[in-house]
């Protein structure tokens, strides 16, 4: 905590979620080293992801968002900084256990879905619920998202939408704690995108999966509990929404 | 628009750097291919020049007659044949050489001997004498010999040495006077129908005809005769003619250089040798065509944007298809060039090899230029045509059809799903099931490249699997003696009595052998005969099979092969043109035939033969079993006797055949084993490269969605472990073709060897593939540890 202004510290409690952090991150850096030159991805971020929240994240681009959260997912390791998953320090995990931290507690969402091709809808969830403790079974996670009646068809028979609500299904079918979605609307349109983020809101409802969005699109922030804003590599701001926008209502 | 050379080169140096490992394995497929190629042809030409050399030099010649016994004048008969331009009647003649031979159990065989008659001058007009080492003759010398000169290596024998020679039952102490050697004994087989090559104790005597000819009561007499031909001259014609003039002094029928037994060897490998190197290069090259389309299309497909940006930016086709020719060019060369310098190295072992068994002198070995060039030239067709299918795609290619991204690829459930067995396998299953059911023809043809690398290793092992089988079916199960011995003449009981009384002769059995012609209508040939005793053992009638005949109970039974040449069946009537005793006609009726593995023969009823030949119940080669430990001493008794021509101890034959291809085959089994290795690598390792070029993404995906790195691999590897399985029974198969499509260049009617592959040999081929497979897949492996996860999703596929 040394250090860190009160105002920007995400570990503060918010109101609705008791304040107990399933994700902790505290004095993150990542640095890349570009040849001569070091690139600062992050400069000293400490981050909470709440139990059963939603947060967005936002930033221009080139602010370390993705950094922070492929760092927060065991995809990456902090340069300095500590993470912390529940009582477990992912900072200090070598490869096989962040393995299995993605495998049994992190579910993805990416903006380029990050589908098997050559798998179908259904067998795109059954690859994660084969290797899971306690999954859903694949046609009720393509249920939740609304392609319970798509189950066979592959990728390339799907439009974009379809496929992220595929790749969606895919990251909760293990009811994983925790849901990270790296700008899962990018390369939607619209009304694609909505029905995504409804599928998001839903499952963070109902599964009560703590859930992370990346995103470029201010509105969006109005569906979060909180929003936390990094600017440059650092966290610049969080907000604490009084009131939450449902999905169907924002407009972009 | 001229292209800034430097611009594409360095993108070229910078492809190859990435590509080195894959480019390599190809080019080395190359290599082996042209490796074959120029050592096959190097040796064939090198012998094949050499031989020719020779035979010219040392006026090898065209026709060849032996008989019983001719005055000189009937030569003059023989010259007036048309056709004939040289005829040279010489004396040659079965001598006995009692030598106690020291060294190994093995080479421990007793010689056998021939004395051939030398004019004058020792300059035969035909068949001439290349002396190696010490002087000729002495004209009018009747103790003085040229020794023919792996006899002489084997025994140490060297100029000044004395001999015994036993001629004519009369013991003669010869004296050495030179080593030589001849093209008639280029593969110094003696006369008789060994089933393994006896060079070794084969002691040709080179003596003064004239000096000698008493002994043999052949004076102003000839009993073999040498004819050249002219160019223009019919053989066949020449052959009957010849035969109708010896036909009064014994003739024994005869034959041009086709079936001279030297030549006969010789020209056997040489054949061999070319058809190798006709098909052995292509099966490679054909490889390293697929895998060159393999990484190239792969090659091509990533760099879709560049190629499109190059042509939007102007440069035409042909610059743009020119710079992947020179990748591929710069493969299929340095291929070549390595090919070149390893053909060269093998070609020398090889040709090593053949001069240990052909006494040929040897031209030098080089690798003749005439094999570079087409060297080059198919190695760059085959590399085009693996190129082919890629610049033709790059010149389908619209710039704006390349600026935008493929279409994605489309899969479906597999035959097998749709059979219903889909949920036998998991989602990590069906990902490898639908990749490899997307690209069938790849699959086919990465399995048939893998089959082919085993088939090649089978086919490596095959001469050592032959020789199994010879010794098992031919010296175990069909020759049960211990000892076979070839007598001077024929004796009656009471010769086998006294043999078998012997001491360590547990068992003495006798077989009579004659040589003679079968005709039947227009068709003939000369066969040895062999009549057996009813009751007898040690000797049995077997077929190809390994299934023992008993003995014939009337007329003949003849070699399958041979009623075949003669177009005769079981019931129909033979004529039989004797040359022993009375030397008659006789006509004999088929009974039998049987499916033997080596040569022609006809096989009778002892009696009935001694009948033919006009004699009372006889023997001429002699059939023991011996006691252990009685062998030496027995044998020493035998060379004694003067009855005896010959002695043949069974194992010290096995032994010798042994030791003498024990070395050429390990060569072979390690050359073709690394070659087939070099195919299974290239194989697995390119496919494995561009699969995991093409999935890196979903690979990668995989890995942030949790999966390890072994299940990641699994699904990468997995798909190469089934073009690998596929491929392990079809490489069997193949591998028997192959070795069936190699017993055929052997000549029928000597050779008949049943196609057995051992399943150590097939247990070795898959060892040695399927380790070269793992190899290459954990080298590929390694790759997966560096899968960039983060990275791919920051981009669309
Ligand atoms: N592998 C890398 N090597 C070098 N620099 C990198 C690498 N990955 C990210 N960066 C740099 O780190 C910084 C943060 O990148 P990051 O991808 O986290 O940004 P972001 O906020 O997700 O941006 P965007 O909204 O465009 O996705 C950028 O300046 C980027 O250039
Ligand atoms: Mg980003």
């Amino acid at each position: 905590m040394s250090g860190s202004n009160p105002d920007t510290d995400t570990s503060q409690t918010s109101s609705e979620h008791g304040g107990k952090a399933v994700l902790e991150g505290r004095g993150l850096t990542r640095t890349y080293r570009m040849g001569e030159v070091d690139v600062h991805a992050l400069r000293g971020v400490d981050f909470s992801l709440l139990e059963g929240e939603f947060l967005v994240l936002v930033g221009a681009s080139g602010s370390g968002k993705s950094t922070l959260m492929n760092i927060l997912g065991g995809l990456d390791r902090p340069t300095e900084g500590t993470v912390r998953f529940r009582d477990k320090d992912l900072s200090r995990a070598n490869d096989r256990q962040l393995t299995e931290f993605r495998r049994l507690h992190v579910g993805f969402v990416f903006q380029f879905y990050n589908l098997m091709p050559s798998l179908t809808a259904r067998e795109n969830v059954a690859l994660v619920t084969e290797i899971a403790r306690d999954p859903l079974s694949p046609a009720e996670a393509l249920d939740m998202v609304g392609l319970g009646h798509r189950l066979d068809h592959f990728p390339s028979q799907l439009s974009g939408g379809e496929q992220q609500r595929v790749a969606v299904a895919r990251a909760i079918a293990k009811r994983p704690e925790i849901l990270l979605c790296d700008e899962p609307t990018g390369a939607l349109d619209y009304r694609s995108g909505v029905v995504v983020l409804e599928v998001i809101e839903r499952v963070n409802a109902e599964l009560g999966t703590s859930t992370a969005v990346i995103t470029h699109n201010a509105p969006i922030s109005e569906m979060a509990n909180r929003v936390v804003l990094l600017h440059d590599g650092q966290v610049d701001e969080i907000r604490v929404n009084e009131s939450r926008t449902p999905a169907s209502d924002i407009r972009w | 628009m001229a292209m800034r050379p430097s611009t594409l080169n360095s993108k070229l140096l910078r492809d190859i750097r990435e590509r080195w490992a894959q480019l390599s394995t190809i080019g080395f497929v190359v290599a082996a291919g042209i490796a074959a190629f120029v050592s096959l042809q190097a040796t064939f030409q090198s012998l094949e020049q050499s031989r020719d050399a020779y035979y010219d030099v040392y006026r090898f010649g065209d026709v060849f007659a032996t008989l019983e016994r001719a005055p000189d004048g009937v030569a003059e008969r023989l010259e007036e044949i048309p056709g004939v331009t040289l005829v040279h009647p010489r004396l040659v003649a079965p001598v006995r050489i009692p030598l106690q031979i020291d060294g190994a159990a093995a080479s421990r065989q007793p010689p056998i001997g021939q004395v051939v008659g030398l004019p004058p001058d020792g300059e035969p007009a035909l068949n001439g004498v290349l002396l190696l080492e010490g002087r000729r003759v002495e004209a009018g010398r009747a103790d003085e010999a040229l020794l023919l000169e792996p006899f002489a290596e084997r025994t140490g024998i060297a100029p000044g040495d004395t001999i015994p020679v036993v001629m004519e039952g009369r013991l003669r102490e010869i004296r050495i006077t030179g080593i030589a050697a001849a093209p008639e004994f280029v593969y110094p087989a003696p006369p008789g129908q060994a089933v393994v090559p006896d060079d070794e104790r084969f002691a040709v005597l080179w003596m003064d005809r004239q000096a000698v000819a008493p002994a043999f009561q052949m004076e102003g007499a000839f009993n073999d005769v040498v004819l050249r031909l002219s160019p223009s001259a019919v053989e066949r014609q020449v052959l009957a003619e010849v035969d109708r003039v010896l036909e009064p002094y014994g003739g024994r029928g005869a034959m041009g250089r086709d079936r001279q037994r030297s030549n006969y060897f010789l020209e056997m490998r040489l054949d061999q040798l070319q058809a190798l190197s006709g098909f052995v290069p292509i099966l490679f090259l054909g490889v390293a065509a697929f895998l060159l389309n393999l990484v190239l299309s792969r090659l091509v497909k990533l760099q879709r944007g560049e190629i499109a940006a190059l042509k939007a930016l102007g440069y035409r086709d042909r610059e743009i298809g020119g710079y992947y020719l020179k990748l591929t060019l710069l493969v299929v060369v340095l291929g070549t060039f390595v090919g070149l310098g390893a053909g060269a190295w093998m070609g020398r072992g090889l040709t090593g090899f053949f001069t240990s068994f052909f006494r040929l002198p040897l031209l030098e070995y080089s690798v003749p230029f005439s094999v570079v060039g087409p060297a080059f030239l198919v190695a760059a067709v085959f590399g085009l045509l693996g190129a082919f299918a890629t610049l033709r795609g790059i010149l389908r290619l619209s710039p704006a059809e390349a600026m935008r991204p493929e279409p994605p690829e489309r899969y479906r459930p597999t035959i097998l799903e749709r059979l219903g067995v889909g949920h036998l396998f998991g989602p990590p299953g069906r990902m490898i099931l639908r990749e490899l059911g997307r690209r069938p023809v790849r699959l086919l043809l990465s399995s048939l490249g893998i089959a082919l690398a085993l088939g090649i290793i089978v086919v490596g092992r095959f001469s050592a699997d032959a020789w199994d089988v010879i010794l098992d079916r031919h010296y175990q199960q069909a020759y049960l003696e211990d000892v076979s011995v070839t007598l001077t003449g024929p004796v009656d009981a009471r010769g086998i009595r006294e043999v078998a009384a012997l001491p360590g002769v547990v068992r003495a059995e006798g077989v009579r052998v004659t040589s003679a012609r079968i005709h039947a209508g227009l068709r003939w040939r000369d066969v040895p005969i062999y009549g057996y005793r009813e009751g007898d053992q040690l000797r049995r009638l077997m077929d190809a099979e390994g299934a023992v005949l008993p003995t014939p109970s009337g007329g003949m039974v003849l070699t399958e092969t041979l009623a075949e040449i003669l177009e005769v069946g079981i019931g129909d009537s033979v004529q039989v043109q004797f040359r022993e005793g009375r030397a008659q006609t006789r006509g004999v009726v088929v009974t039998g035939t049987v499916d033997e593995m080596f040569g022609l023969q006809g096989h009778m009823r002892i009696l009935e033969l001694n009948h033919h030949l006009g004699e009372g119940p006889a023997v001429n080669t002699l059939i023991l079993t011996v006691d252990e430990g009685s062998m030496a001493p027995l044998q020493a008794r035998l060379a004694q006797m003067p009855v005896v021509q010959e002695v043949t101890e069974k194992m010290a034959e096995v032994r010798r055949v042994d030791e003498l291809t024990a070395e050429p085959q390990r060569f072979l089994v390690l050359i073709l084993s690394f070659f087939g290795s070099v195919i299974a690598v290239g194989v697995v390792y390119n496919n494995a490269r561009v699969a995991l070029s093409v999935r890196s993404r979903d690979l990668a995906s995989l890995r942030v969605l949790g999966f390890t790195r072994r299940e990641i691999s699994g699904i990468l590897l997995g798909e190469q472990a089934v073009q690998v399985a596929l491929a392990i029974p079809a490489g069997l198969v193949l591998g028997r073709v192959f070795t069936g499509l190699l017993m055929r260049t052997l000549d029928p009617e000597e050779y008949r060897l049943p196609l057995m592959v051992s399943l150590e040999t097939y247990a070795f081929a898959t060892t040695v593939v399927v380790a070269a497979a793992l190899v290459s897949a954990l080298l590929v492996r390694r790759r997966l540890d560096h899968l960039d996860l983060i990275g791919v999703l920051k981009t669309r596929e």
